[in-house]
């Protein structure tokens, strides 16, 4: 009778597991050998080829030479650094745009969309969400052709709205292509803040609101000293995302090409014309070694975070 | 209950003729899109189309170009949902039921790479990868980048997923003398298939819109899919032929659509902590 219990609990104390660790490394390994040649491995190859002269043609294609920190002298040349189609230049332009149409655009008007539809009617609901997630699954070539139609000089939709109240119509991606493209960005991407700001007040307890309600509040009131504090650990989380993305993206390209005279080249966009349209793998490696050390930084502020959050809960 | 004020009242207006104002504003770029695909005569102008005719449609159907573009879409998206599918399942099981010792590391890592390793941020190492295993422009280039890319994600969203499914299911399929391999298959599996459905749907979604890794791997027209063969037809044509250009982009976007309104649906559009890549 008393030797069973005593069987049973080292068993217990082993910790059993479903899998063997055997069979659980075989399950891994499919997906740890993509992860590593596609996502692990260019990590550390960018590094070593952005210490080489490496091109796309000619001699040093096949036998690139070892030219120390070259390539990175080259891109933060004091003499060249600000000019337009310099490095200096795009990563200027690049923090504006995210400025611009990340943490502006798209946080505050998905703060604003998530509010306002907690209290519209169902259908207006529905129809504010339907547009604004289309804009952000439909295909980027598609949004892209979209917006070159709707941007058009003579024709587009926007000035023909413009002309119909007796504004002037403008060549917007002539004169404005910064403008246009933080913009398009902040349309493209508002639905993300939106439907994670939105859940986040959902999360809230409606006795919250009720209560403010019968104090007399007003909604501005109720949004400012409930909603705001309430949902901050996801605007953290939410502008750390977007910022990621918005440094990462590449879309812009499709409508603006990186022009007109380098005036919408993004990192992004700088490096493909660099590493593909020049042809120097070097420069452009460099160019990719950089972007992912700022993406490394935003990444780890954001898993310290999620790390804190798991140890509070 | 409680009588609604004047004020109240006035500002739920406000707050519904704001957030229509804004809903609209979102829709212009896109209404141009509604009508041009619908009349022969389109131009990069609004116009409502007289009269209503499929007649652009038949002409996409009938360019062979076009139709191939969007074939080897199909390939593409397929290929990668069927690796990231299979991948992911079989890894986030693991992840979630063995007892591995680095398995936290292994999240870590995976976590912080796959938000370092962008796209954009990679495009030279990746292409360097794909010409020295001489995959440059074939299909299983870009079915194997998107796969890379797209598994870390995948793998969190079903070890979510798996993790919150009782273990007890698959104990008592062991205690009945069922293999681990078995327990997976018969027991697990049909369990976790909601979860895998949202991860190959949103893999499938963002192979088929993707452009750049199809841009800087293939060369050839035959192996181009369609969101490179839109780029082409709008920007290196001259004057982008808008009435077959407005069709195809449609046709093109429909799986995105379908997919979109199916997932809401069956899931109600929730979305995963996960990283659009």
């Amino acid at each position: 009778m008393t030797t069973e219990p005593l069987a049973a609990r080292p068993k217990k104390v082993r910790n059993f597991a479903l899998l063997s660790n055997r069979a659980g490394g075989a399950f891994l390994l499919p997906a740890g050998l993509l992860v590593s040649v596609f996502v692990i491995f260019p990590f550390f190859w960018v590094i070593f080829v952005s210490f080489t002269n490496r091109t796309l043609l000619g001699r040093t294609a096949l036998n690139p030479e070892f030219v120390g920190l070259a390539n990175y002298l080259t891109l933060f040349d004091p003499a060249t650094f600000f000019q337009r189609g310099q490095f200096g230049f795009s990563l200027i332009l690049t923090t504006q745009f995210v400025l611009c149409s990340a943490l502006l655009g798209q946080a505050l008007l998905g703060l604003v969309l998530a509010w306002l539809i907690q209290t519209v009617p169902p259908a207006v609901k529905r129809m504010v969400e339907t547009f604004v997630i289309g804009a952000w699954i439909l295909p980027e070539v598609v949004i892209g052709f979209a917006w070159f139609a709707f941007l058009d000089r003579d024709a587009g939709t926007l000035n023909m709205l413009l002309k119909s109240v007796g504004l002037p119509p403008g060549d917007f991606l002539l004169q404005h292509p910064f403008w246009v493209i933080v913009v398009f960005n902040t349309w493209r991407g508002a639905a993300f803040s939106m439907m994670l700001f939105n859940s986040a007040f959902a999360s809230i307890p409606p006795s919250y609101f009720q209560a403010a309600d019968v104090a007399g509040a007003s909604s501005f009131q109720k949004f400012r000293d409930i909603g705001l504090p309430l949902i901050r650990g996801h605007i953290v989380t939410d502008l750390i995302l977007i910022t990621m993305w918005t440094f990462n993206v590449f879309t812009p390209f499709l409508l603006t090409n990186g022009g007109p005279s380098y005036r919408t080249e993004l990192v992004s966009i700088y490096n493909y014309r660099v590493a593909f349209q020049d042809f120097q793998f070097g420069k452009g490696a460099a160019v990719g070694v950089i972007m992912m050390l700022i993406n490394l930084a935003f990444a780890l502020v954001y898993l310290s975070i999620g790390k804190k959050k798991a140890a509070q809960s | 209950m409680k009588k609604i004020s004047f004020p109240a009242l006035f500002s739920r207006i406000a707050f519904s003729g704001l957030a229509a104002i804004i809903g609209a504003a979102f829709a212009l770029p896109l209404v141009w899109f509604l009508f041009a695909p619908f009349n022969a005569r389109a131009e990069l102008g609004l116009a409502l189309p007289d009269p209503w005719t499929l007649s652009n449609f038949a002409t996409v159907f009938g360019n062979g170009f076009a139709m191939q573009a969007l074939w080897n879409s199909l390939i593409q998206a397929v290929g990668g949902v069927i690796l990231v599918g299979a991948a992911a399942t079989l890894a986030a099981y693991a992840l979630s039921r063995s007892s591995l010792p680095a398995k936290g590391a292994v999240t870590y890592i995976l976590l912080l790479f796959s938000s370092v390793v962008s796209g954009t941020a990679a495009m030279v190492p990746i292409f360097l990868i794909v010409s020295a295993a001489g995959l440059m422009d074939t299909h299983i280039a870009v079915i194997l980048t998107f796969a890379g890319g797209l598994l870390p994600t995948a793998m969190f969203i079903l070890r979510d997923f798996i993790d919150g499914i009782p273990k007890s299911y698959e104990e008592s399929a062991m205690v009945a003398g069922a293999s681990p391999v078995q327990a997976f298959f018969d027991v697990a599996l049909p369990v976790i298939r909601p979860g895998i459905v949202v991860v190959v749907v949103w893999a499938f979604v963002n192979i088929w819109g993707s452009f750049l890794i199809p841009f800087i791997l293939l060369r050839s027209s035959q192996n181009m899919p369609a969101a490179v063969a839109i780029y082409s037809f709008y920007s290196e044509a001259g004057t982008p032929v808008v009435t077959l250009l407005a069709a195809y982009s449609l046709i093109y976007s429909l799986p995105v659509i379908g997919l979109y309104l199916f997932v809401s649906w069956k899931f109600g559009f929730r979305f995963f902590g996960g990283i659009k890549a």
